[in-house]
């Protein structure tokens, strides 16, 4: 059966690669996770091709969940979500929280709008 | 205006923003994270580049949208998707018309408005780009509404975005890197309001100083 697919959208490729690392761990491998992490030439930055490339790597037929950091990375990923013909959706989901909680959902089955959801009730595990 | 004009407002826009790219960095050093004349110089010209593409023929809501994708492509900062989306929904709005008049242009310019609040969620007064752009379509608007041609309501929303733009500077930022900053964001120019403001003139300067 498909697993919904993960898409770490961050200013720093180097973070959306930890964040891959963690949420990857999470899913007990059995869920796909993606970075698109940083500018094309690996400086900070956003790339909306880089997203593309990552939710094509992404998606095993069950859809994508993008998960982003702040500023451009957020704007980019509406941005993509906007054009997107798959089924893609931006959670709105604080980035290292939602991803585990995503990819814990995504590994159990659960469908596009429940990973959302999953992603979303991140906000709130508070830490104090 | 007809697809060429259309694609001469691109164009000249990029060689504002490229003059203007260190003016504009310089300010988004003072508030936000010192890139925006370098990303906007190198998305405007990736549209260039992406004008030269078009088939003959083509027009000017496919002039619009084809500079909007490769604005969104390759500018690298939150002003790609915003000015991306601008173009791309003015560029759908002119829909296949070959030569949009005053008004047809005028509801272009409101849906890159429009376009923008909705992508980046900032309204008027939140020291962003909104702000001039917000100031440029009302007084297009009230121009057309006055009987101006469409130079003279190009112009009159040049002002309007340098207004707007000047507006911004005693502004607290309450969108963007800036927003971190708080009341110290005050006494600083947005620098996606001064990029805005080159755009406008951009488009004043191209429909010339006639009607």
């Amino acid at each position: 059966m498909a697993n919904v697919g993960l898409v770490v959208v961050s200013h720093s490729r180097r973070l959306a690669e930890g964040v891959c690392e963690l949420a990857r761990e999470m899913g007990v491998h059995k869920v796909r996770v993606e970075a698109a992490g940083g500018d094309v030439d690996g400086g900070l930055g956003t790339s909306i091709e880089l997203v593309e490339n990552a939710v094509r790597a992404a998606d095993d037929g069950a859809g994508v969940v993008l998960l982003a950091d702040l500023g451009s990375s957020v704007l980019t990923a509406r941005t993509f979500v906007e054009d997107a013909d798959t089924s893609v959706l931006l959670a709105d989901a604080p980035l290292v929280e939602g991803a585990v909680a995503a990819a814990s959902a995504a590994a159990a089955g659960a469908d596009l709008a429940a990973v959302v959801a999953a992603a979303e009730d991140a906000y709130d595990q508070r830490k104090t | 205006m007809n697809a060429s004009d259309f694609a001469a407002w691109i164009r000249r826009a990029a060689e504002l923003v490229t003059a203007d790219a260190e003016r504009l960095t310089a300010l988004d050093a003072a508030i936000g994270d010192g890139d925006h004349g370098l990303n906007l110089a190198r998305g405007f010209g990736a549209a260039v580049t992406a004008l030269d593409g078009l088939p003959a023929g083509t027009t000017p809501g496919k002039v619009l949208i084809g500079a909007g994708r490769a604005i969104v492509s390759k500018t690298g900062g939150a002003s790609g998707p915003l000015y991306g989306t601008a173009l791309r929904r003015a560029g759908k709005t002119l829909g296949d018309a070959a030569e949009p008049d005053a008004a047809a242009l005028g509801t272009a310019l409101r849906a890159a408005l429009d376009g923008v609040r909705e992508l980046g969620g900032a309204g008027e007064g939140d020291k962003t780009m909104v702000d001039a752009l917000a100031a440029a379509v009302t007084a297009y608007e009230t121009a057309v509404d006055g009987g101006a041609g469409l130079p003279a309501a190009a112009r009159a929303a040049a002002t309007g975005a340098a207004e707007g733009a000047e507006a911004t500077v005693p502004m607290v930022a309450r969108k963007g890197r800036a927003s971190y900053l708080g009341p110290r964001s005050a006494g600083h120019l947005d620098p996606g309001a001064a990029s805005t403001v080159l755009l406008l003139r951009a488009l004043a300067d191209v429909t010339g100083g006639e009607g």
